[in-house]
């Protein structure tokens, strides 16, 4: 995985939505890259900007400000025509795999809609011929191939709504909170299933989840968001290991864990996550920080370098006073 | 895995067959569809079924009453009663049908552009929607059919246009729901063009409401053709329409009242099956009342 | 499930919905108790007949199409399904609350939020007017929403503060049991943080016995005393919280663990149940895991599996995978 430019280079990027109580700021001045084959996490708690930043970074909404750089090319600023060519290297996967998928079409006719919007084949024997084999890759039984999205369980179409991300043989593929819908077991399989996806062909994932432990999983490197900033982003065994922001430490320590008898002492933040309308000058996170202090009201933290590879936006990351806790 | 439970999928009925099975499920809604399908048989085969020709006058047999040979009367020229409404049937059908025709086609298309890109041209097109909304819809009939003079084709177009709003309305309201679904956002991902995503995406899944407006605007069309033709806006002499025949035989209700009647129940007969058959389909089309 | 006495003890239930498609077998032939003060963990997957349960125990499984077709649900030693509606609507909410999923929309929107708790206290105290709004800012006070907010309506609050409303309406009138289904699903992480810190303080306060239905395991270690696992309508496994979390002993229990990736080390792939859960219309004969279980042998496909106890207090309802653990112990 060691390359010296990253696939996927994203700067500054923004994106505000114009709301009646002022700008929205979903997703602010975030930067990041990406190596080629590894996979991104991206967590944080609802109305965090995780899965708008998801969108705008392929432009399935157009950005505000900043770059979105694939292969060294900024596609935020492409043409139309060009961004269509995009499009086939540049996939996502969406959360619900009820309303992702038309109820109008049968598997096969949902696989084939990519093939068919790009004129990928010339003849529909060869295009079967692909979403036969699409179908056994995510492990669809090919006898499915004339059922309706709601004959099928969450799992299944799930698997249809991949098997559609793949059709074009992308390189980079946004997973917007794939598992958050189906149940364990069946998340576990689907889980297995992307993973297995990306050691055969290499893909480079960007995986949005709320579920830690998922994101835990199937991340190398893990970027926390905190109402439309990355307050976090580090290599997945350091930030378990030893969160350095405070909002990542409230984060980890508050996911119940599924053993008996392990509770972790409990870092309780105050109140609720404040708006993303017009936010103030300031530590996003300072009013729930149980550290904070009197400049991070004035001052902006920025996401800087620790050390190698670790970023924190916090004006005190490492020199916390833990009041509580360990 | 478990194939037992399996073996259903694939295989469910899909589109007018389902839709059918649950239709069949509301007597009312039967008996709608049964006299529709009629209707549209007399329409069609007119020419076979009615014993006279609708202009054949006999002013020897003027005013008869309902009798074997004519079975519903003659009128003031001596003409079938009978035969004259069997061919009405075409021309109320072919009202209803191409008005509400032209009020989807119209409305269904500005409906989608409005809601589809939402913003300004939403703005410009509903708000023209609302000022005709704000013209009762026989006044505005009248208003065009008045300036575009009688006729058949005329009447249809007036019809079209006074109805198009409702429909402009439905299918905007039903896209604006189906815009925001992921799988939308999905056919955005692989580079489909809006028109695509507009006619194999979103206007699919608001057929549903669409239909039900239909049926039920068919009949409203034939009301108000019936209505305009009453008044001299509509078909003119001597085609026969029930609406026009109902006026040509006002003059005579109090001593030949089976002149008025006999138009007056088909057209009451049209409309009411017509109306059995919209709720029935909205019931049968609701998704929610599934399974 | 001792002889001691039993706040809740329900025997051989089954509730089915009769469906175009067949008949939904919701819950078949579950047993299951719950002493006074004690907390339960419900814990399945999506169609598990959790939910279900729930409902049936508060006589509200919606009839057309579900029905209860067999056995008892004793509450106090009294068969509540042999009460009346006029009596099931005093016990509702009296003595038996339920606390649902979604705040958003448990809540009646255009009215204020003291108001939606004294209406409960009206309903099942003789009490006056003011006497219902004074204890409603107690609740609310319980719960940590301060009085002056007392007066607002539920879209004023958080999601995380209207489940605290809604935890203050069920416990408005002190109940004796509480059924909490999924009451922290709609909240993110660290809300959900806050809202068990919540209860857990409440127990502490208030002797209510606690039926909490979830899917998540994690939730299950911290609150509950015992868990029952169910699978396709069944319990198959019931046992105190540390010997299921320390030796699980039905397979389906085992694969539910095995699905959730570990935070504490890393594993390449997750070990994951096969295949799909059944048909709920079309089970399959003799233990319905067995289709889909590893340990399978024969005669799991004919006998339906009875609960033994291989522990004390520990049941699971598995002949194959019953039996090693006894001396394993791992």
């Amino acid at each position: 995985m060691e390359q010296t430019h990253p696939m996927v280079e994203v700067t500054n990027l923004k994106k505000y939505f114009k709301t009646k109580r002022g700008m929205l700021h979903a997703v602010d001045d975030v930067s990041f890259t990406i190596r080629k084959g590894e996979t991104l996490g991206l967590v944080g708690e609802s109305g965090c900007g995780k899965s708008t930043l998801g969108r705008v970074m392929i432009r399935l909404l157009e950005a505000t400000g900043g770059e979105a750089k694939f292969w060294g090319e900024d596609i935020l600023r492409y043409s139309a025509g060009k961004m269509k060519d995009m499009r086939r290297k540049v996939q996502i996967v969406f959360q619900d795999p009820y309303s992702s998928l038309n109820p109008r079409l049968s598997v096969s006719e949902l696989i084939a809609e990519p093939l068919l919007v790009n004129r990928v084949y010339s003849s529909a024997a060869e295009r079967n011929r692909k979403i036969a084999e699409l179908m056994d890759t995510v492990g669809l039984a090919r006898r499915l191939m004339n059922a309706y999205p709601h004959e099928l369980d969450g799992g299944r179409r799930q698997r249809i709504g991949i098997a559609r991300s793949l059709a074009l043989s992308p390189e980079f593929i946004v997973l917007d909170e794939p598992v958050s819908a189906l149940d364990v077991c069946i998340q576990a399989q689907i889980l297995n299933l992307l993973n297995s996806l990306q050691k055969q062909f290499g893909y480079t994932y960007v995986f949005i989840s709320h579920n830690l432990s998922v994101v835990k999983h199937v991340s190398d490197r893990i970027a926390v968001m905190y109402l439309g900033k990355i307050v976090e982003l580090s290599d997945y065994k350091s930030l378990f290991v030893e969160p350095l922001h405070p909002y990542t430490q409230a984060l980890l320590s508050a996911i119940p864990l599924p053993k008996f008898g392990k509770k972790r002492d409990r870092i309780i933040l105050e109140g609720d996550v404040p708006s993303p309308i017009e936010p103030p000058e300031g530590c996003r996170f300072q009013g729930r920080c149980p550290y904070r202090q009197d400049v991070c009201k004035e001052k902006t933290p920025e996401l800087r370098e620790l050390e190698p590879g670790r970023f924190v936006a916090c004006h005190f990351a490492r020199t916390l006073v833990p009041a509580s806790g360990k | 895995m478990n194939e037992h439970t399996e073996k259903n999928i694939g295989q469910s009925q899909h589109g007018l067959k389902e839709i059918f099975k649950r239709l069949s499920r509301a007597p009312l809604a039967m008996i709608g569809l049964a006299i529709v399908v009629v209707l549209v048989f007399t329409a069609v085969f007119a020419g076979f079924i009615a014993p006279y020709g609708y202009a054949e006058q006999d002013l020897m047999a003027a005013f008869e009453e309902p009798s074997g040979a004519h079975l519903f009367g003659t009128d003031e020229f001596g003409r079938d009663i009978f035969s004259r409404i069997i061919y009405g049937s075409r021309i109320s059908l072919q009202v209803g049908f191409i008005a509400v025709g032209i009020a989807v086609f119209a409305g269904g298309f500005l409906g989608a552009i409005a809601g589809y890109y939402g913003g300004k041209a939403d703005n410009l097109i509903m708000r023209a929607m609302d000022v005709l909304l704000s013209i009762p819809s026989i006044l505005l009939a009248i208003a065009i059919a008045a300036s575009l003079g009688p006729g058949l084709f005329n009447l249809m177009i007036a019809v079209g246009i006074s109805s198009t709003p409702n429909y402009a309305r439905i299918v905007r309201g039903s896209v604006l729901s189906i815009r925001n679904q992921e799988f939308v956002e999905a056919a955005k991902a692989v580079g489909s063009s809006d028109l695509r995503i507009i006619l194999k995406h979103i206007i699919p899944n608001c057929l549903a409401p669409i239909i039900v407006q239909a049926t039920l605007g068919v009949a409203i069309a034939i009301l108000t053709a019936a209505g305009l033709s009453f008044i001299g806006l509509g078909i003119q002499p001597p085609i026969p329409e029930w609406g026009a025949m109902l006026s040509g035989g006002r003059e005579y209700i109090r001593d030949y009242a089976y002149m008025t009647v006999f138009p007056g129940l088909a057209i009451m007969i049209t409309i009411l099956a017509l109306n059995f058959l919209g709720d029935g389909l909205r019931d049968a089309l609701d998704p929610k009342l599934k399974r | 499930m001792e002889d001691k006495k039993l706040l809740l003890d329900i025997q051989d239930l089954s509730i089915h919905y009769v469906v175009e498609s067949g008949t939904v077998h919701a819950v078949e032939h579950l047993n299951l108790s719950l002493a006074p003060g004690e907390n339960l963990g419900f814990v399945g997957e999506t169609g598990a007949g959790k939910t279900t349960t729930a409902l049936g125990i508060m006589g509200l499984v919606p009839n057309p199409p579900g029905k209860v077709v067999n056995g008892k649900i004793l509450f106090e030693g009294e068969d509540l399904l042999k009460k009346t509606e006029e009596q099931m609507r005093s016990i509702r909410g009296g003595k038996i609350a339920m606390i649902f999923q979604d705040p958003m929309t448990s809540l009646n929107p255009v009215i204020t939020v003291d108001k939606q708790i004294a209406e409960m206290v009206l309903l099942h105290n003789n009490v006056t007017e003011q006497q219902a709004l004074e204890r409603a800012e107690e609740m609310l006070e319980l719960v940590g929403i301060k009085r002056e907010r007392a007066r607002d309506f539920p879209h004023q609050f958080s999601g995380g503060m209207k489940q605290r409303v809604v935890i203050a309406i069920a416990l408005a009138c002190n109940p004796t049991l509480l059924i909490a289904d999924e009451p922290t699903t709609a909240l993110d992480v660290t809300i959900q943080a806050q809202v068990l810190e919540l209860m857990h303080e409440l127990r502490r306060k208030i002797n209510t016995s606690l039926i909490m239905i979830t899917h998540d395991l994690g939730i299950v270690a911290e609150m509950c005393d015992k868990v029952a696992i169910m699978y396709a309508g069944k319990v198959v496994e019931y046992a105190p919280t540390e010997a299921l979390f320390n030796h699980p002993g039905h397979p389906y229990t085992e694969g539910l663990f095995n699905s959730i990736p570990d935070l504490d080390s890393d594993e390449e792939e997750l070990k994951v149940i096969q295949g799909l859960m059944p048909d709920p219309t079309n089970l399959p004969s003799g233990c319905t895991f067995h289709p889909r279980c590893p340990y399978a042998v024969e005669a799991c496909s004919k006998d339906v599996p009875p609960m033994v106890e291989i522990e004390p207090g520990h049941f699971v309802a598995c002949p194959v995978r019953g039996k090693p653990y006894l001396h394993l112990g791992k």
